[in-house]
Order: C-alpha cells, then structure tokens, then sequence
C-alpha cells in the first residue's frame, strides 16, 4: 500500500537527519532519510561516529593486552566477545581449556546474552511509547548485572575470561543466585506476555512492520535474530559447535515472516532457551582447575585462523593473522550489527517515519560494534 | 436607553463577578497544574516500580514550585531564524482560551462564573484555539521536527473533534439545552454514564486525542520526534505549553463529568452525606484525570496513521450510529 | 548446499591448485582459495549459486602487497571459505556489490582503511572515518605497529 504514494505526482521531498543526537537510535547513528510527507523514500545509515580503531590497535598490543578491547566492542554482550576471542588465540595455540572453566564460560554467556536482550526488550517498548517495561526489565537485569559484578568485578564491561580459562571461580553464592535469577524470571514472563505481546497496539506497531524475509537477509549477510525470525535456523552455537554448547540441549527458536513482531518474540524466546541452558549447566557443574597452565605471553604460531560465536545480536567472528610473535599481526572483528544496519537501505524506503523506529529498535543495533 | 442601563449594570455586580471569577480560575489553574504534574510523576513512578518524588515537602509536594522556580530562572533562547513574533506568541495562544472556558464549568450549584446559554458550544469552540496554537508553534520554530509534530497534531485534533461533537450531541439531545447547568439538572434521576455508556467512552478517548495525551501523543513523540512542536522552546515557554496541558486535561474532564457523570450531584443513594457538590465534582473530575494518567503509563503509542484510521473509520460511523440510535431512543421515551 | 557441492561450484572458475583445505578445527575455515583479481566475480558468483552468504571482506598489509580476503559460508552446513586475492599497491579489485549487497559497506570500509580501490562501486565513500581524512589507517607504515612482514614470513609462500 505504501508503494503507491511513491510516484512522484510532485518532487517535494525534504532531507531530515535523524541526527547522532536523537532518544531513539541507540548509540551514535545518523540516519540520513530523504522524505516526500511522512513516507522515506530513500534512507542512508552514516556511522563512524564511534570508531576508536580497535583493530589498529591489535597490531601493537599483546594478544593478552587486547582481551579488555573485546568486550567494549558490543558492550551488552561483552562477555560473549570475550568468549570468542580468547578461544580464538586458544585454538591457535592449542591449548586445552579444563571442563569446569567452559561450563562456567556458556553460564556467564548465556547470562549476559538474557541481559542484552533484556535491555533490547526495555528499550525497543519505550521507543513505541510504553514506558513501562523498561523499568521492569532493567529490574531483571539488575540481577544479573550483580551476579556478573560478584564473580568478575565489572557490570558491563567484563573482561573474564583469560587464555585457557577464567579469571576467578564461582562460589556456591553464585550458583544459588543464579538459581533463584533463573526461577524469578520464568515467573515475569507472564507479566511481559500480559502487559505487551498481547497489547493491541503493540501488536499494531510490529506486525508485519520492516519484513525482512529470507532472500533479504542472505544478500546483507545478516545473522542473529534476523535470519532466524525470516525462518532459516541458523546459530552458531549448534551450526559450529564451540566450547560445550555440543553437549547441552536447547532448541532454536524461529519466527516465519521476518516482520518485526516475528523478531521480537523469537528473542523473547532465545531468553527461555538461554535459561535452560543455564540450568543444564549448572548441574552438570564439575569440579577441577579453573585455568590452564599458559605461557606468560601466548605465541601463535603463524598463519590466519577465525573463530565465530553466537553474540545476542547474530555471529561474531575474530580472524586473526598471526606472524608467530606475540603481537597479532592483523586482526579483524566480525560484527553482526554491520549487515543488520545495511539492511535498513533496503527496508526502510516506503515506510512511515514511526516505522522507523520501530524497525530499528527490533533489529537491534549496538553502534559501537559496528564502529569499533 | 436600556442600552445605557445594561452598561451601567454590567460594569455593577457582573463584572466584579466576573473579575473575582477570573481571579479563582487563574489561582485554581495554577494550583490544578502543581497538584497534577505531582499527581502525574507519582503515578507514573508506582506503575514504574519506583517511587517519584520525595525530597521536597511531605510526599514531595513542593516538588513542582521548586520545578518552576527552575524553569523561570532558565535563559529564553529565541534560536537565530525563527518567525519572532509567531515564536513567542505561541505559547501564550496555547494558554489563554482555556482560562476562558472555565468561565462556564458548573463546580457547584452556584459556582459558575457565568451560566451562559451556549455554554457548552464556549467551551468547545475555545479549546479549537490549542490547534491553532500549536501549529503556529510548530511553524514558527523554523525547525523539521517542530513541523512534523505540529502537522500531526493538527490533523489528529481536527479529525477527532469530530466524533466529540456528536457524542455530545447526544447527551444535548436529551438535556434539550447548550447550558450546562441544565445539562447537570437533566441527570437528576440517573447519570448519563449509566444509559449512554458508549457515549462517555468515545468522549473519553477522543478527550485523550484532544488533549495530546498518550496513546495519542504523537504530536509530542519523545522517541521520535525528540519533542515535536515544542522542541525549540525552553524555560518559562515550555512551562506555559505545559501549564496549558495540565489545564485542558482538566477541562476535559470536567466537562466530562458535566455530561456524563452528574456534575456536582452526588451518587446516587448517597444525598444525605454532608458533602458540598464542589467536592463531589472536583473527585469525579481527578478519578478521570487519573484514570488518563493510567492509561499513559500503560500502552505504548499508536502510529499516526493507524491513528487517524481508527478515528475515521470506527470512531466516527460508531458516533453517527449512535447518535442515530439514542434520537430514537429518547423520542420513545419522550 | 554441503561443502562438496561449493567445491564444484569454485572448481568451475578456479584451477584445483589454487583450492586448498585447511583443517576446521585449527583454522575455522574448511576450504582457502588463492585468487586474481580478475577471477573474484566469477569466485563470488559460484558462491552465490552455491546458497552461500557473504561473511566479511578485509584485508591484510603486507610489504608485497595488501591482501583482499573474502568470507563466504553457508546456514545449511559448515562451508566456510576464505579466498584470498594478493593485490600490489595501487591496485584496484572490481566490486562484487551486484552479487552481494553486503559486500557494498565492506568494500567501503576496506576501502578507506586501506586504500583499496573498488571498481564499479556505486558508492564509494568513507564509511567510518570523517569524510575528509586523507590517510589510510591500516597500512603498515601509518601509525604504530610492532611489524611489516611479507607473505612468505607468514604463510610460507
């Protein structure tokens, strides 16, 4: 319907600049969009207002100088980016990592996987004008936000993980109230459904809103929640199986049509699956050493080598070239949010302007990450 | 002759009456704002899991004088380009025809500063002004997103003007008069809520629309539109843009209670309670306002033009039917 | 589409000397594919008959050269593909952006970093630096570095 107000009766479009400045576009993002009235006709993504030259900075640091880099990347899910990273250099180098620091890797994984998401939903509600569940959700977060404080020191850039294992050990502390985090939220989800997925109008601003269908998403590349809500059930967590994610049971959830109500509930329920993944883990906890013995500086050997993880956001992917030093000779980060941001050129003409914001919010974009 | 003596009379006891009237409307305007931006926080904030307010005053009361000191003692900026005159008369065209319409509101028997004939058609014919107001806002701030909010709000005004009419209509239809006390004696045996439930719930939502509250604030987006039409103002300016939200809110629910739900009378059943009818109004008048604040806090916002369809396309075919409906209903009970 | 069926495809464009495996638990990547210049559409085509989608394009400096490395995998099975295209400096790649859309904001992102031109871009701009910078920052011999290696010191050859 919206395509036929496209031809131009009269030229009268005007530039607007939803500027690096706006409440709505979360990080620093402008987005250039050419509009005729109140529908886009063309719409321009212009970033780098973050870009801090992270892989530059690589080439002259230790790979163990560069592990804090990793989780200001995507600073929601930085535990994950951690992860990723330093099993990257783990596999170059070889090194075995003991039972118990993997199985304590995926539950502070999957943990702050639930609390991007959980920031997502917050955020993504108040942008359609429902204050409310922000400060329900951030609730929630709260909780793992201290659980994550207790054992690794930080709230939200963490840097955990180290060469061949964690930095620290969980305590019994920290496995009750992981327990009791994962018993409570299973107990909102009722709220959530109640106050928003079964709202009328929240209904109304997300179905079949910013369709990106299957064809779509593999010519940008994206991954994540987007091509599985478009119905193609890829997650590198069972697709590329890495740490012990091969040996726990979850389900991929997808949507069928792509739209942005599609999104929005195959998050919700990668949240579930996250929490019985958590559960799984921790019964299956073992005891042993938390670290294993690694040289003091890490010496890869020479060659190229790429590791992917599942991020909150799709597959992030380290490749790293290494020339048998202990600098990295080229490394390069892979960032989900690249091609779920360049989706918007092609989704976004011939929409309203308020569909804006609702496709932007459920795409769910860290800006950061794409600048690095 | 008699033309001198109505003079003569009019500059007598009319208008000291009209002038101490003013006076209380401006006082109660004044404190209506206070009450209700605390009112509004403190609602939000316990749907929200929080607690609001608590430093200043008992409850945080004062909160909104310390509010206002803030605003007034912020610098006016009157950015480069802008249409000057237009810029600053905004504000002020947004505030005072809603003094005027509380000349005609019944808060009691007698408290009415004038019982005008047409009263009702005073109150609905001034609170078009807020549109033209806020257009001329927009406009005039020489700024996109300014004219974006102004246009929606225009528009979304406009267009759901109309279904209020003719519930109103309806309720006129059976008081056989504009006046409004005569609206509130029509409800001597039963409230109009009670008969015409349909009608109070159209009024209600399209008082939400008039008044730019949520989930109607589009014109005023936050998210999107950083604040629509009143982006460019600061201080004292967007004080007066909020004074005169607070204000029409109360209109709209006093005007509300007027039509619908009896006025100053008391429930039904409960006459012999030593309760003054102001009381008796000024509750039913803040339950509604509550009951908007409610609303706001709950559901997220519609997309403009899922707005305007739902008042062109259900909103307004269910006014006319039911304007059909109750002019036979009330010629059978007449 | 399974790995063997992306090799049949690439064996069409490139000669089975320039196909090498690579070990999936040590790399990442199951397949390498040294390439020209010239043969990267051809490359990027087989990859889209192939159901494949394009996973990143960036590149490496090296005293002989910067390097152009692109990264294709599939959603139905591990299929990930590195081809990797020496090029001199000064030397330009034609764009594969009519194939893949993604490849647009790679190419302008390796564009800027590394001065890497892209032939029949429809776009090329700078996408993360200011509009107005004239440096390449990547290059080796712009700011910090610890070395500047040729290829043979890393892989051999």
């Amino acid at each position: 319907m919206a395509n036929e107000f496209l031809e131009p009766i009269t030229e009268q479009t005007f530039y607007l600049n939803m500027g690096p400045q706006h409440p709505s576009t979360h990080g620093v993002l402008r987005l250039f969009l050419k509009l005729d009235g109140e529908y886009i006709v063309e719409a321009d993504p212009i970033i780098g207002y973050g870009h801090r030259g992270h892989e530059k900075m690589a080439e002259s640091h230790l790979y163990e100088q560069f592990l804090p880099n990793t989780s200001r990347m995507d600073y929601l899910a930085g535990l994950i980016l951690n992860h990723g990273y330093v099993a990257a250099v783990e596999k170059m180098v070889g090194i075995e990592v003991p039972p118990r620091a993997e199985y304590i890797r995926v539950i502070c994984a999957e943990l702050n996987r639930i609390s991007s998401h959980l920031l997502w939903f917050g955020t993504y509600v108040m942008d359609l004008g429902g204050f409310t569940p922000f400060l329900y959700s951030f609730d929630d977060r709260e909780n793992i936000l201290d659980i994550l404080d207790r054992v690794s020191g930080s709230r939200l850039t963490y840097s955990y993980c180290r060469f061949g294992g964690v930095a620290r050990d969980v305590d019994d502390e920290f496995i009750t109230a992981t327990q009791q985090f994962v018993e409570r939220l299973r107990s909102r989800w009722d709220d959530y459904h109640n106050l928003v997925t079964k709202n009328v109008i929240f209904i109304h601003r997300a179905k079949d809103v910013g369709v990106i269908n299957r064809e779509l998403a593999m010519r940008f590349g994206c991954t994540g929640p987007i091509l599985r809500a478009a119905g193609v059930p890829y997650d590198v967590r069972k697709a590329e199986p890495y740490s012990v994610y091969s040996e726990l049971d979850f389900e991929i959830p997808t949507g069928s049509k792509g739209d942005a109500l599609d999104r929005y509930i195959v998050r919700l329920q990668e949240m579930e699956q996250s929490l019985r993944i958590i559960e799984q883990a921790l019964e299956r906890l073992p005891d042993g050493a938390i670290k294993a013995a690694v040289p003091h500086k890490v010496r890869p050997p020479r060659g190229d080598y790429y590791f992917a993880v599942e991020s909150a956001r799709g597959a992030v992917g380290f490749y790293i070239v290494s020339d048998g030093t202990s600098y990295p000779y080229r490394l390069k980060a892979r960032v989900p949010s690249y091609g779920n941001l360049q989706v918007l050129t092609e989704v976004l003409p011939g929409t309203l302007v308020a569909d804006t914001i609702s496709i932007l919010g459920s795409i769910d974009i860290v800006v950061p990450e794409v600048d690095r | 002759m008699a033309a001198w003596q109505n003079l003569v009379n009019f500059l007598g006891p009319d208008l000291t009456r009209i002038v101490v009237g003013l006076v209380g409307v401006l006082a109660l305007v004044q404190v209506n704002a206070l009450f209700l931006v605390w009112l509004e926080r403190k609602v939000a904030a316990h749907i929200q899991l929080r607690i609001g307010p608590k430093e200043v005053g008992p409850f945080g009361i004062l909160q909104t004088i310390v509010d206002g000191i803030k605003l007034v003692s912020k610098e006016l900026i009157t950015p480069r380009h802008v249409d000057r005159k237009l810029f600053m008369l905004a504000p002020i065209a947004v505030f005072l025809p809603v003094l005027v319409s509380f000349v005609v509101i019944p808060f009691s028997e007698r408290l009415i500063i004038r019982d005008m004939n047409v009263g009702l058609l005073l109150i609905f014919a001034f609170s078009t002004f807020n549109v033209l107001a806020v257009l001329v806002g927009g406009w005039a701030s020489n700024n996109k997103y300014s004219l974006l909010g102004a246009v929606r709000a225009v528009a979304q005004n406009v267009a759901y003007e109309i279904p209020l009419l003719l519930t109103v209509l309806s309720v006129v239809m059976w008081s056989n008069s504009l006046q409004m006390s005569e609206i509130v004696a029509s409800q001597s045996k039963v409230w109009n809520v009670f008969w015409m439930p349909v009608a109070a719930l159209i009024y209600l939502i399209c008082a939400t629309a008039e008044t730019n509250r949520a989930p109607f604030d589009i014109p005023e987006a936050e998210s999107e539109l950083v604040a629509g039409f009143h982006t460019e103002y600061s201080g004292m300016r967007f004080a007066l843009f909020f004074l005169a939200e607070y204000s029409n809110m109360l209109i709209v629910a006093a005007v509300a209670t007027t039509l619908f739900f009896g006025g100053w009378k008391s429930f039904p059943g409960l006459g012999f309670l030593p309760v003054p009818g102001w009381i008796w109004f000024f509750a039913k008048t803040y339950v509604l306002i509550f009951v908007a604040m409610w609303v706001r806090w709950t559901f997220p916002r519609l997309r403009f033009d899922q707005l305007m369809n739902f008042c062109w396309k259900i909103m307004i075919p269910v006014a006319l039917l039911h304007l059909i409906v109750y002019a036979g209903v009330i010629k059978i009970i007449n | 589409m399974s790995l063997e069926g992306l090799k049949e495809e690439l064996s069409k464009v490139v000669e089975p000397g320039d196909m090498v495996p690579r070990e999936y638990e040590k790399d990442g990547c199951l397949l390498e594919i040294k390439a020209r210049a010239g043969q990267v559409e051809s490359v990027a085509k087989a990859a889209r008959e192939a159901d494949c989608f394009l996973e990143s394009i960036t590149a490496v400096d090296f005293t002989n050269g910067p390097q152009v490395i692109y990264q294709f995998n599939s959603c139905t099975s591990i299929s990930r593909v590195l081809v990797r295209v020496q090029l001199s400096r000064g030397e330009s790649v034609v764009s594969i952006g009519s194939i893949y859309d993604a490849a647009l904001w790679y190419e302008r992102e390796v564009f800027e970093l590394f001065g890497i031109r892209f032939d029949n871009h429809p776009d090329l701009r700078r996408l993360l630096l200011p509009e107005d910078a004239d440096f390449y920052p990547l290059l080796k011999d712009y700011g910090k570095v610890h070395a500047f290696r040729s290829t043979e010191d890393i892989y051999g050859e």
